[in-house]
């Protein structure tokens, strides 16, 4: 590994960790701006021209609260699992590839970070280690629905995780490749069409990881660790100033990161008309799409109501896991009969 | 099918975010009231400049909070506040008590006392509440004189209201 590769990912790395931070600071003013409009309301208008400093203004104001421990709480895993739940959600997005190969500086640079041939792998890794930072929240802060609020997110992480991991299954079984890069250029190899098929082969895909994917980013309709209206503020109860922040953030992070997914996955990443000619082109695509995937999340919180604590089991068991199995059953049927 | 049922709420959450929004850009743009509000209180003048207010107490006795102080003295035709003997020389509405029920627009024989349409009523400190006599009377109407005027006597030594159904 030559000085140049090593400042390219340095650099890479910087990048993402930058835009993920950022991003989830607009991500907030974006999601109140279109819950406002959803409710006909106007949104945050103040702060800046049409309210664009305001994510800047939340966050002076959250780093000047009282940072504040419980007397009974376990201090060293209070102080620990802010962190636990933020640092899986900023480096969940590593595998994701933002585009080809663009020439700077007469160097050829790869738009990603790592084109780890498990990227699959990692990706459900990753994401199942930040519920350990939310359980041990409500376990650490000494206070029942913190409590109860760690224990639904647990039960609710097994739940989802399976019907997500079908969901990813599948697109494994279509593009045979666990590869991110693989599976977008497996989804771009005929055209438009070819994409309309890579849906088609795995007809309940999307739809499956949508749904997994809120339950996983704890988003309403499956908002059950943070239930308001029954566990107070749930996991994050005793939590204040920064710390309180950081579980904000790896919310936001995480709702950033599962669109990424879900637009590489099943809505062909950074793939769209001209990518070939202009490669720069390749991240817009993503950003766009991205952008898409966060509105249908901010559209999805802003119709359904919370799911009863059974009803959810129920779903992820009864409905979902079956139909992952039979989501899965197709896109192996796909895969033999084209003789993959 | 809720499968449909589901796609239908989420059409009309999307299709209100094309609706105009209801938000008033409050500070600069106020909402307008009915043409009833009971806001502030105001203590209306005769066109001539004098008051309505004879400082009767009848709105301090018909208050049923307790927030209105009256203190009335003698009028004078070298210095005239209102017409007929007595004028409020102190009136005070606390309105932190105030409840906004308008039984002293009802009980004032004079229509002196009014409420507004004003209800941005906030202070800093419990002392600020309390609204005086110069905070609550209205100006000067124009080509009348302020109080206390000096009249020609004889000709103010009765109040005589004209009373009239509301308009509106």
């Amino acid at each position: 590994m030559t000085a140049a590769q090593i400042i390219e990912y340095v650099i890479k790395s910087a990048l993402i960790l930058i835009v993920m931070t950022a991003g989830f600071a607009y991500v907030t003013y974006y999601e109140r701006k279109a819950l406002a409009r959803m409710q006909t309301r106007i949104g945050p208008n103040r702060a800046g021209p049409w309210g664009l400093l305001q994510p800047v203004a939340d966050g002076v104001k959250l780093i000047f609260k009282e940072e504040f421990v419980p007397k009974n709480a376990d201090k060293i895993l209070f102080m620990l699992a802010p962190v636990i739940t933020v640092v899986p959600a900023l480096i969940i997005t590593a595998v994701v590839p933002w585009g080809r190969v663009i020439s700077l500086f007469g160097y050829d640079i790869h738009l990603y970070l790592a084109n780890v041939n498990v990227a699959i792998l990692y990706l459900s890794a990753i994401a199942s280690i930040s519920v350990y930072g939310i359980v041990l929240a409500g376990w650490s802060s000494n206070n029942k629905y913190a409590m109860m609020g760690g224990i639904r997110s647990t039960a609710q992480m097994i739940s989802y995780e399976l019907s997500l991991g079908l969901s990813l299954v599948s697109v494994t079984l279509l593009a045979g490749s666990m590869s991110l890069v693989d599976i977008v250029e497996a989804q771009g190899a005929h055209g438009f069409f070819g994409w309309i098929v890579w849906n088609l082969e795995q007809p309940l895909g999307f739809i499956l990881f949508l749904i997994a994917g809120m339950a996983e980013t704890n988003r309403a309709p499956f908002d059950m660790p943070e239930a308001e209206q029954e566990l107070t503020a749930g996991y994050h109860t005793e939590y204040s100033g920064m710390k309180f922040a950081m579980f904000y953030m790896s919310e936001y992070i995480k709702i950033i990161a599962i669109s990424m997914i879900a637009s590489t996955l099943f809505l062909g990443g950074y793939l769209g008309p001209f990518i070939s000619q202009f490669p720069w082109l390749g991240p817009i695509y993503l950003f766009i799409k991205t952008m898409i995937m966060i509105f249908i999340f901010i559209w999805v919180r802003a119709t359904f109501p919370r799911f009863r604590y059974d009803r959810l089991m129920a779903f992820g068991w009864k409905v979902l896991l079956p139909l992952g199995f039979l989501n899965m059953l197709i896109a192996g049927v796909i895969t033999v009969a084209r003789g993959g | 099918m809720f499968i449909v049922e589901l796609g239908r709420g989420l059409w009309v959450v999307l299709r209100s975010m094309f609706e105009k929004p209801v938000t008033y850009q409050y500070p600069e743009v106020k909402r307008p009231v009915r043409p009833r509000f009971k806001g502030r209180h105001n203590l209306h003048r005769y066109d001539n400049g004098l008051e309505k207010c004879i400082g009767c107490s009848l709105c301090a006795a018909a208050c049923p909070s307790d927030a209105i102080f009256v203190e009335s003295a003698e009028n004078t035709d070298e210095e005239r506040y209102s017409p007929g003997e007595r004028y409020a020389s102190t009136y005070e509405i606390n309105m932190l008590r105030c409840i906004f029920c308008g039984y002293c627009e009802d009980a004032c024989p004079t229509e002196a006392i009014v409420l507004g349409d004003n209800y941005e009523l906030s202070f800093y400190d419990r002392r600020q509440a309390i609204y005086t006599k110069e905070m609550l009377i209205m100006p000067v109407p124009p080509g009348g004189k302020p109080t206390p005027q000096k009249v020609e006597p004889g000709k103010f030594n009765r109040s005589i209201p004209v009373m009239e159904n509301p308009k509106d």
